[in-house]
C-alpha cells in the first residue's frame, strides 16, 4: 500500500510541509526532510524548483530562483534522494511544474521517482484531460498518485470528476490566489472549507495556500483531513537552521 | 493536414491549455464564449466600425516601387504601421475588450515589453472605460520610457515585474497572477497568439483582418487574390497569424516567417526560437521555447523588444515542424540596415520588427514575377532611440 494512503487512514488532521529543494543551499535537501520527520510532520512536499512559477508568490518564486542559481537540477535532486528511504519512512511527493518533467522525460521521471521511493506526484500545471489521456498509466505503473488541486471556483461538477479520477487526496487551495498571499481565513473560506467537507467525496482532502500558524491550520482542518504549509516554511527556513525546524513545526501543532 | 486549429486546441501537436487549476474556470469561460461572442451580430458591427473609424481601417497595400526595382521583385507592403497606436496590436485589443465587456468584466490587465500592446490595451480601455493594469518588467520600465508616459497618460497603472529576469516572460507570470488572484472581475489581453487555448487562435481571428484585406486588396492590384509569398516577423507571432490566416491552407501562398537572431543564432544572445528552442510548456501552452537541457526557460536577447519572447505560438510551431512556413532568422544588423534602407527607399522608418522581415530580401532571392506581401507591422517612432545609437544619426 502507498504510504500516502496508509497516512490517510491516521486518525489525524495531517500537517504537510512544503520546501523548495535547493534552498537556501544546494544540499539542504535530504537534512531538511530528516528534520521535518523527526518534527512530526506527516507528509513532505519537495519542491523542484522551476524558472517561471505561475501559481506561486513571491516567497516560493524566490526561492526557486535562488535554488537554481545554487545549481539545482532534476538529476541533483534525484541523486541527493537516492538513499532517502533508509532514514525516511513518511509520505513523500515531489511538486514542480510540468516543463522540466517533460524535458526529463515522464516515463524516466516515474521510473526515478519509483526507484527512490518516491509516494506521488503533484503538478499544478498538467491538465487533468492531458493526465488522464497520457501519463495516467505511466503514473500507476510506477505507483505514483497524482494529486489535483480545487478551488472555491471550480465547479461541483468538476469537483466530482477531479475526485472519480483521483486516487489519494484531492489539493484545496483555500482561496483564490497564489501560494503566500493570504492574510488568515475568513467565512468564505470557512464556507467552501464546510461545503467540500460535505460533499462525501470518495478521496480526502487537504488545505493548501494560505495556511501560517495553529489558528489557520485549525481552521482549515476543522472539516478536512489536514494542511501544507509552503510559503510560511520557506520564511522560516530563510532566517533559522535546518536543526531548529522543531520549533516551526511546534507553532503550528502545540 | 490542416494548418488552423483543431476543435481540442491544438495546432498539430502544439497548443492546448496547461495551466494550474485556479486559472480552469477564468480560461474555460472564455473558451466556451469568444466563438458565440464573436458571430453575434452586433459583436461583428461594433468590431468593424471601431476596425474603421477607430484604428483606421483597412490598412492600405502599397506597391513598393523601389525597393521592389532594387531586388528585382514585386514586393507590397502591408501598413499596419499606419494604424492608431503604430501597430497592429490593436485590432486584438479592440477585439479582446469587446468580448471583456459582453462577459461583465470591468477590469482589464496585460502585459507588455516594449510597451506597445501596452499602450493598445490601454487606448482601448480609455475608449471603453475601463480599468487597466499593465504588467511590465522592471528593466523594460527603465528602457521604454516613452510608452510606460503613454500608458500613464491614458489612464492605465504600470505595475513592474520585479521576479526573474524583469522582462516580458516575467510580466506574464505577473498578470497571470493577477488573474488567479482576479478570477470573476477581470479579463486578461493577451497580446499575442501565446499562452494557453483558446488565446492563440481567438488573438489569431482577431489579426485574420489583415490577410482578409490582403486578399481584395491584391485583387485590386494584381487582378488575384493569391499572393506567392506572405513574410513577417515572429516574436510571440500575432502579426505574422494575422497576415497568414486566410492563406494557411493554400499551399500555393509560401509563407515566410523571420525570427529575430539578436547577435547571431550561435551567439548566445539570441531570440530565434524555430533554431535554438525544444518542445515545452510555456504561459499555458505547448510550443517551441528556449529552454536549459533542464526544462528552465532562458532569456532571449534580440534588438528590437518586440522579438524577444523565448517562445513562439503554437500555431507557428506546428508551421515551422510541418515545413508549411520557411524560417529565417535576422540578425540585429541585418535588421537595422533594412530599416534604414526602408526610410531612404521608399519614406517609410519602420518598427525594428517589422525591418528583422524587409531584411529577408538581402537574404533570399526571388523571381521578378514573384508577388511577395510583406507585414509592416508597426512603426519605427518607439525605435527612434534605437536607430539614433545604432547609426549615431
Amino acid at each position: 500500500m502507498n504510504r500516502i494512503h496508509q497516512k490517510l487512514k491516521a486518525d489525524k488532521k495531517l500537517l504537510s510541509i512544503y520546501f523548495t529543494a535547493g534552498y537556501p543551499n544546494l544540499n539542504d535537501t535530504v537534512s531538511i526532510i530528516q528534520e521535518l520527520e523527526q518534527a512530526g510532520t506527516d507528509m513532505i512536499e519537495i519542491g523542484l524548483p522551476f524558472s517561471d512559477p505561475l501559481a506561486d508568490g513571491p516567497t516560493i518564486q524566490e526561492s526557486s530562483t535562488k535554488a537554481l542559481k545554487n545549481g539545482m537540477t532534476t538529476e541533483i535532486l534525484f541523486d541527493q534522494l537516492k538513499n532517502i528511504r533508509k532514514s525516511v519512512s513518511i509520505p513523500l511527493i515531489i511538486m514542480g511544474y510540468f516543463n522540466p518533467i517533460l524535458q526529463y522525460g515522464v516515463k524516466d521521471f516515474c521510473k526515478r521517482c519509483q526507484e527512490i521511493g518516491i509516494d506521488g506526484l503533484i503538478i499544478p500545471d498538467l491538465p487533468v484531460d492531458v493526465y488522464n489521456e497520457n501519463y495516467k498509466h505511466i503514473f500507476e505503473s510506477h505507483g505514483l498518485i497524482n494529486v489535483f488541486l480545487i478551488t472555491p471556483q471550480t465547479s461541483v461538477e468538476r469537483i466530482h470528476f477531479i475526485d472519480s479520477i483521483s486516487n489519494g487526496f484531492i489539493y484545496m487551495v483555500s482561496s483564490a490566489s497564489v501560494t503566500g498571499s493570504q492574510s488568515g481565513f475568513g467565512n468564505e473560506q470557512t464556507n467552501y472549507f464546510k461545503r467540500i467537507g460535505s460533499m462525501n467525496l470518495k478521496n480526502p482532502q487537504i488545505v493548501g495556500f494560505g495556511i501560517k500558524d495553529h489558528e489557520t491550520f485549525t481552521q482549515a482542518t476543522k472539516y478536512t483531513n489536514g494542511a501544507i504549509i509552503g510559503s510560511e516554511f520557506i520564511k522560516f527556513i530563510s532566517d533559522n537552521p535546518v536543526t531548529s525546524i522543531s520549533n516551526f513545526t511546534k507553532r503550528i501543532q502545540p | 493536414m490542416s494548418y488552423n486549429i483543431n476543435e481540442k486546441g491544438y495546432y498539430g501537436e502544439f497548443g492546448g491549455a496547461y495551466i494550474p487549476e485556479m486559472l480552469y474556470p477564468n480560461v474555460e469561460e472564455l473558451r466556451q464564449n469568444y466563438l458565440k461572442v464573436m458571430a453575434e451580430p452586433d459583436f461583428k458591427s461594433e468590431f468593424d466600425k471601431l476596425l474603421k473609424d477607430y484604428v483606421g481601417r483597412p490598412s492600405p497595400l502599397y506597391f513598393a516601387k523601389r525597393l521592389s526595382e532594387k531586388y528585382n521583385t514585386k514586393i507590397y507592403l502591408k501598413r499596419e504601421d499606419l494604424n492608431h497606436t503604430g501597430a497592429h496590436k490593436i485590432n486584438n485589443t479592440i477585439g479582446q475588450i469587446l468580448i471583456a465587456k459582453r462577459l461583465g468584466k470591468h477590469r482589464i490587465i496585460a502585459e507588455t515589453g516594449a510597451g506597445q500592446h501596452g499602450v493598445a490595451t490601454a487606448t482601448v480601455c480609455a475608449l471603453m472605460g475601463l480599468e487597466c493594469i499593465v504588467y511590465m518588467g522592471e528593466i523594460d520600465i527603465e528602457r521604454q520610457a516613452p510608452n510606460v508616459a503613454r500608458m500613464k497618460m491614458l489612464g492605465a497603472t504600470v505595475i513592474p515585474a520585479l521576479s526573474g529576469s524583469r522582462t516580458l516572460k516575467d510580466a506574464t507570470n505577473e498578470a497571470i497572477r493577477d488573474w488567479i488572484n482576479n478570477p470573476v472581475d477581470t479579463h486578461y489581453i493577451i497580446g499575442s497568439v501565446v499562452g494557453p487555448h483558446p488565446y492563440p487562435d481567438m488573438v489569431a481571428r482577431f489579426q485574420a483582418i489583415v490577410s482578409e484585406e490582403i486578399q481584395w486588396q491584391l485583387q485590386e492590384h494584381e487582378g488575384t487574390k493569391k499572393p506567392d509569398y506572405v513574410v513577417a516577423c515572429v516574436g510571440g507571432g500575432s502579426n505574422a497569424a494575422g497576415a497568414y490566416y486566410h492563406f494557411l491552407e493554400d499551399t500555393d501562398v509560401n509563407l515566410i516567417a523571420v525570427e529575430a537572431a539578436g547577435l547571431g543564432v550561435d551567439s548566445g544572445e539570441s531570440a530565434a526560437t524555430s533554431v535554438l528552442g525544444k518542445e515545452g510548456i510555456i504561459h499555458g501552452s505547448k510550443t517551441l521555447l528556449m529552454q536549459t537541457t533542464d526544462g528552465q526557460i532562458t532569456e532571449p536577447y534580440s534588438i528590437s523588444a518586440g522579438l524577444d519572447y523565448p517562445g513562439v505560438g503554437p500555431m507557428h510551431a506546428h508551421l515551422y515542424k510541418s515545413g508549411r512556413a520557411e524560417f529565417i532568422s535576422i540578425t540585429d544588423d541585418q535588421a537595422m540596415k533594412a530599416g534604414l534602407e526602408l526610410c531612404k527607399l521608399e519614406g517609410i522608418i519602420p518598427a525594428i520588427e517589422s525591418s528583422h522581415a524587409l531584411a529577408i530580401f538581402e537574404q533570399k532571392t526571388f523571381n521578378p514575377n514573384d508577388i511577395v506581401v510583406l507585414s509592416l507591422s508597426g512603426r519605427g517612432d518607439k525605435d527612434l532611440d534605437t536607430y539614433i545609437n545604432y547609426f549615431n544619426l
